[in-house]
């Protein structure tokens, strides 16, 4: 199973991650971490005509969480945000191919999408605070 | 006189949980008892045996069950008391846990005694139980909280902490006696004489030591020393705290409620005696009965042959793991100089990904930050992989761990 989850792609993404450093002026920096594992994300996002114009990573962890970061970034760069705030994990664990990771890791696989989804909240709530609360993400989503 | 070796394979017979299978339908090779130990049938049934036959609350009751439940319960305090060599089983009282035992010294004792401007030493291989109270004790006291450093080769400085003494008004100096993820095993008669000739108190977080180890209170005289029975073959929910009775005699209670009393009116309550003034609430009676068969266990094998298992697997762990390319190792290289705890990197496989792949032989081990970031920031490493041993661990296990990291190099490629 393990020959499974740590496949050419992943191994790949965890060694040679895209997207990975800082943005010069990011319109909204978020940081978070997995208090379990130590996993540790931030995001800079840059916002264009309410499309993701330019994203990057930082962060340190295992394979699955920066592998996963990884890949969601080039998932959703030139993508409208729209289509950030309907992603669910099931995107996620089926953009890396992990759909069956047990419940210790799965939190390694969507600590990137946690990020993503709290820029999205942060970005709206810095401009409209009223419409931020409908970015919010659904109870249980993670 | 020549000590024979203890029987694992016979020790093994007596734990139920080792002939599972886990991972992918393989033999458990648990490797995680540092954080927690597992439990003979005799602690099993013993806690069973109370559930069925004398459940009861104890101290209060003139039925017959609940004088048994309190006669068991007392057993247990008098099992350690002899255990730790405390001169009497007043100086024994019963927690939840290590940490719950830690805070109780620094509720209790430090917000009396440990003022403005003095200095709470601690070292920077303390676990998060033995960082957080003093903390928030330093933070209410206005105290400075000071860091002993831990050298290179993963020993204490003993340098800086003659320096603290020499330079700072110490208050309190607290302790582990045996790193969680070093190994390390402090040289504590030289620590405890040079911080009592200062007159500075000692609290040992024992937590890691007791289990693997004889540990003697009067003889190291520290002044606090802490524990948990779930390291040590016990249930979990059972702390012990041991302070030296001049001492206890003096501290304030920390948990008001029942049980800790002898008379309570409406304005003022009398106290109960020690050990029963820190002792509110009714405790996790089951748990303090189980450990006394825990206690008992462990009386039998006796903790130097114990101690002498762990130096000899520790030993043969090391030199194999030492063999394999890219592995870094933490801690003391003479196993002599540290309890059977191993720590290690292997080249990039974060130990998240290592910890998934070894499950799947069977492998039980631990990964993460082991409640000890100030120490991972020491080290410089986000995390560590960590084999930590026990009775009934073989040397057969262990060539299973090193090759379940084999296989882990394989699939990451290296």
């Amino acid at each position: 199973m393990s020959d499974d989850i740590y496949r050419e792609i992943i191994l790949d993404h965890y060694r040679n991650p895209r997207n990975k450093g800082r943005l010069p002026n990011p319109d909204v920096s978020i940081h978070d971490s997995n208090p379990l594992c130590g996993d540790e994300i931030d995001m800079h996002i840059r916002v264009e005509e309410d499309k993701i114009k330019d994203i990057k990573f930082e962060g340190r962890g295992c394979a699955i969480s920066q592998a996963s970061a990884s890949m969601l970034t080039e998932m959703v760069l030139n993508k409208p945000l729209k289509h950030v705030k309907d992603l669910v994990k099931e995107d996620i664990l089926e953009n890396i191919g992990l759909t069956n990771l047990g419940p210790a890791r799965i939190k390694c696989a969507l600590l990137s999408l946690k990020v993503l989804k709290m820029s999205m909240v942060k970005y709206y709530a810095d401009r409209d605070p009223e419409s931020a609360s409908k970015y919010q993400n659904e109870p249980g989503a993670f | 006189m020549q000590k024979s070796a203890l029987s694992v394979y016979e020790i093994r017979q007596d734990f139920p949980i080792l002939k599972r299978k886990v991972g992918n339908n393989k033999a458990l090779v648990y490797l995680d008892n540092a954080a927690t130990t597992q439990k003979p049938f005799s602690v099993i049934n013993a806690i069973h045996d109370y559930y069925s036959n004398y459940n009861a609350n104890i101290h209060r009751a003139v039925h017959q069950l609940g004088e048994e439940a309190t006669f068991a319960y007392e057993q247990t305090r008098e099992k350690v008391a002899k255990f730790i060599n405390a001169s009497s089983t007043e100086e024994i009282i019963f927690t939840r846990n290590a940490t719950e035992a830690i805070n109780l010294v620094s509720y209790s004792w430090g917000r009396n005694n440990v003022k403005d401007g003095q200095s709470i030493v601690i070292t920077e291989m303390e676990h998060h139980s033995n960082i957080v109270p003093w903390q928030i004790l330093s933070r209410e006291k206005n105290a400075k909280l000071c860091y002993i450093g831990v050298d290179d080769r993963g020993y204490l400085r003993m340098d800086e902490y003659k320096s603290f003494l020499d330079t700072s008004n110490v208050g309190l100096i607290s302790l582990s006696e045996m790193s969680n993820v070093l190994g390390t095993i402090l040289p504590l008669n030289e620590i405890i004489n040079l911080a009592h000739r200062d007159g500075v108190p000692v609290l040992v977080d024992a937590a890691q030591s007791v289990p693997h180890m004889p540990v003697d209170v009067q003889k190291t005289d520290c002044d606090f020393l802490a524990f948990s029975a779930h390291k040590m073959l016990g249930p979990t929910g059972v702390g012990i705290l041991y302070v030296k009775r001049k001492i206890l005699e003096e501290m304030p209670p920390f948990i008001g409620g029942g049980d800790m009393i002898k008379e309570v009116h409406k304005q003022n309550t009398v106290y109960n005696d020690l050990p029963y003034r820190f002792e509110g609430g009714t405790p996790n009676i089951a748990g303090v009965i189980g450990f006394g068969a825990a206690l008992d266990y462990l009386n039998s094998i006796g903790m130097d042959r114990v101690r002498d298992h762990e130096i000899d697997i520790t030993k043969y762990a090391m030199t194999a793991l030492a063999d394999i390319k890219d592995v870094t190792l933490y801690g003391p290289l003479d196993a002599n100089d540290r309890g059977g705890v191993i720590s290690f990197n292997i080249a990039d496989i974060h130990p998240h990904d290592l910890a998934t792949i070894m499950n799947e032989s069977g492998v039980a081990i631990r990964s993460g930050h082991h409640c000890a970031q100030v120490l991972m920031e020491r080290l410089d490493v986000p995390a560590t992989s960590r084999a930590s041993f026990y009775i009934y661990n073989t040397k057969e296990e262990v060539d299973i761990f090193i090759d379940a990291l084999h296989n882990a190099r394989r699939i990451f490629k290296v």
